[in-house]
């Protein structure tokens, strides 16, 4: 993955320079243009939600991904952000101080940076299991302050704020959801990029030296700890980004922004992407959003989905989505992407059958555990079928059976076609 | 006096507790060097299985074999899971506990649902063992004391006189060495795993009636758990002890005297604003202890990680 350097500090070079601009100016384009396809409020208040997860998500994966550091409480930093900025938006309500919306971010990141830097003061001693165990402590220790200080926390409710009451920037007034989107696509472009150029400089290099190899980094005369240190507090101050937008689209925050579940879910989203490449948090985000939305419609049993993805993920994909991705590189520099084709069918039409009803026998059991007394009827994918009846039960194990079968069949043809595919070409055996 | 004497025996049935669970939680991480975050699942799962074997065939048998089943449970965890994670590092594997907690919680919230199990301690118990300057202590209370005593002693004995405890403290420290002479060290980590797994069972077992059944009671825990034993100190048997039975009294003291903050500030000289709305600190003023007793073992576990990394026992740097 990491190509040599040598390639890469031949910057200058012009077609160089545009590989580095065209992806940006083509996101750029693409977030400017999404609304003419989705426009509904819905949808625009989905994107908005991905907006946020994904700076959420690649400055968490500053330190997952980057610098080896895994956070349980990084919603804290995040939190905090949010609701100093719903303060700063009630004084400059109550105060009329010369702000405007945009502009707000800036604080929320300054809030995530000057608590980051409290609390990596210690927290980045070390990395691995004491990092991750203090992270769990802080994140712990804020969210149950917030019930306790009720004055900036708000107590169970939370505090909420007015975005309209800013001053008009250029005479917006951020009353529709359109022009909130653009804010966000616009600080989404900017935090996206400021953290792709972070990991390029000399300290976001150290950061993943001192991730893989803490002491022969200090042997080249780095300080480990200092190094963490910065990472830790860049990601504080993306997160608190992250926050200032979350509060600036639903107008308030509660103790739910600071919980174990939200940081727990942030690292779901972060790992199901990837925390290999600098994309895979988008990708997560995306994804997790979709899911999170669209699966949640249809049944009551997402969660429990999501961490059977999560698991598997874990243990079979450590690399995550983008990392799969990515892995075909060498199979399409060698030309060999087609050939994957067949194989690929071959073995995702029998696991998608296999999903299918398993997961219909999960929901088969649910239903006939927890429907009310009498209730026999369900729908599973537009079929009406009773819970109580034996033929849905002997037909999705059936065919969860026979699926697997044929998937452990078609495993080593596939594996095969892989290792084909991805050795370069004239060094076949 | 009386109160201090009830707040004692209180804080000391939840230090024992917390001390089922850190110890298996400490002897996991000084093994494998990972630590097992869905601890506080297996203890869940105990109270559950428990709370169904109990619907069948009573309370005692569910104290049998539920933490069997939860211990085999873990063994299997670790043989097919942990074992297959391990070979990419302490943060997959971390990640993967973590993952597995989720699942977990969404598998019995799966099969019993979100609401409290009606599981409840069996009649034989169910009578005031003694009373203490009018308040009556729970024989169920005096039960859970016992078993967490007769395991601890028993845990002790195992670790310290037997053959099987031998290899393993020399497995904790060189599991290297140990395989070369001969022992099975992954069969070791698989026992130990499940042994500690079966803790947590057990602890599920007996609080599950008296702290309830329901989804949320690992998440409740877990935290706890995790601070006791980086205030013992990671790998310390005896720090796990000692941080269980100082974080049990600390949250059970503070929770029954009322001490204001208000008295306290004052006592240092400072003036009580005369309009408390308007004041940015008021909450500061009206804090009780019984108010900030839940958050006191995160500020512990903050200091001690600030002023003593390794834990109050811990040998090894944290």
């Amino acid at each position: 993955m990491n190509s040599s350097i040598s390639e890469k500090a031949s910057l200058p070079q012009r077609n160089e320079f545009w590989k580095l601009v065209f992806p940006w100016v083509l996101t750029a384009l693409f977030l400017l243009f999404l609304p003419v396809i989705f426009a509904s409020n819905s949808a625009l208040t989905i994107m908005n939600q991905m907006a946020i997860t994904i700076i959420f998500a690649l400055a968490y994966n500053m330190l997952l991904g980057q610098g080896g550091m895994l956070s349980f409480g990084h919603a804290v930093y995040m939190g905090v952000g949010g609701f100093m900025c719903v303060h700063v938006m009630n004084y400059v309500e109550i105060n009329s101080a010369p702000l405007s919306l945009p502009f707000l971010p800036i604080f929320g990141g300054l809030f995530g940076l000057g608590l980051a830097t409290l609390v990596g003061t210690f927290s980045t001693r070390s990395a691995g299991t004491v990092f991750a165990m203090i992270s769990l402590g802080v994140g712990e220790l804020i969210a149950a302050c917030s019930l306790i200080i009720v004055a900036f926390f708000g107590g169970e409710e939370g505090v909420s704020a007015d975005r309209t009451y800013m001053r008009p920037f250029f005479e917006i007034e951020f009353f529709t959801q359109i022009e909130v989107y653009y804010l966000t696509s616009v600080w989404l472009l900017i935090s996206a990029l400021l953290m792709y150029l972070f990991s390029r400089t000399p300290i976001g290099r150290m950061a993943n030296a001192v991730r893989d190899n803490p002491e022969r980094a200090e042997f080249l005369g780095y300080s480990a700890r200092w190094v963490r240190y910065y990472s830790f507090c860049a990601s504080g101050f993306f997160c608190g980004i992250a926050g200032a937008l979350f509060a600036i689209n639903f107008e308030i925050l509660t103790e739910e922004n600071l919980n174990l579940a939200t940081s727990g879910s942030i690292l779901l989203v972060t790992f199901l992407g990837g925390v290999g490449v600098f994309f895979g948090p988008i990708i997560g985000a995306v994804l997790f959003t979709l899911l999170q939305t669209v699966l949640g419609l249809y049944t009551e049993l997402w969660q429990l989905y999501l961490g059977a993805l999560f698991l598997a993920t874990v243990m079979f994909f450590p690399q995550g989505f983008a990392g799969v991705l990515v892995s075909h590189a060498p199979a399409a520099r060698n030309g060999r992407l087609g050939s994957l084709f067949i194989p690929y069918v071959k073995m995702a039409a029998p696991s998608a059958v296999c999903l299918w009803s398993v997961a219909g026998l999960a929901e088969l059991l649910f239903h006939a555990r927890h429907a009310a007394l009498g209730e026999e009827e369900m729908v599973y994918f537009g079929i009406n079928m009773l819970s109580t009846s034996v033929i849905p039960w002997t037909v999705f194990g059936g065919l969860a059976v026979i699926s697997f079968g044929i998937c452990r069949k078609v495993a080593p043809s596939v594996l095969e076609a892989w290792d084909k595919a991805i050795t370069p070409k004239g060094m076949a055996q | 006096m009386e109160l201090v004497v009830i707040n004692i025996i209180d804080g000391l049935v939840t230090g024992l507790l917390l001390f089922m669970l850190s110890s298996g939680l400490t002897l996991i991480f000084s093994m494998m060097g990972v630590l097992n975050f869905a601890h506080a699942s297996f203890y869940m799962l105990g109270a559950y299985f428990a709370y169904q074997i109990s619907s069948i065939t009573g309370f005692w048998m569910g104290l049998l074999i539920a933490p069997v089943i939860v211990g085999v449970g873990g063994a299997l965890v670790e043989r097919y899971g942990l074992r297959r994670v391990h070979q990419f590092g302490h943060v997959p594997e971390l990640i993967f506990t973590f993952g597995l907690a989720l699942l977990i919680e969404e598998l019995v919230q799966f099969f019993w649902g979100k609401n409290q199990m009606a599981y409840e301690s069996p009649e034989t118990l169910q009578f005031a063992a003694f009373a203490i300057g009018g308040n009556s202590v729970p024989a169920y209370k005096v039960f859970m004391i016992f078993i967490s005593v007769g395991i601890f002693l028993g845990l002790l004995y195992v670790l310290t006189r037997t053959r099987v405890g031998m290899v393993i403290q020399a497995a904790l420290s060189y599991p290297r060495t140990v395989e070369a002479l001969g022992h099975n060290v992954p069969l070791v980590f698989m026992g130990v795993f499940g042994v500690g797994t079966a803790l947590a069972g057990v602890a599920g077992v007996i609080a599950g009636p008296v702290l309830g059944t329901f989804p949320g009671m690992a998440v409740v825990l877990g935290s706890i758990v995790f601070v006791t034993i980086v205030i013992g100190g990671l790998g310390s048997l005896w720090g796990a002890l000692v941080a269980s039975l100082l974080i049990g009294w600390l949250t059970t003291f503070a929770a029954s005297y009322n001490v204001e903050f208000e008295t306290i500030l004052k006592f240092f000289g400072m003036e009580k604003p005369e309009i408390m709305s308007e004041s940015a600190l008021r909450d500061i003023w009206t804090l009780t202890l019984p108010q900030i007793g839940p958050i006191l073992p995160y500020i512990l576990m903050i200091l001690i990680l600030v002023f003593r990394p390794n834990g109050l026992f811990g040998k090894r740097d944290a």
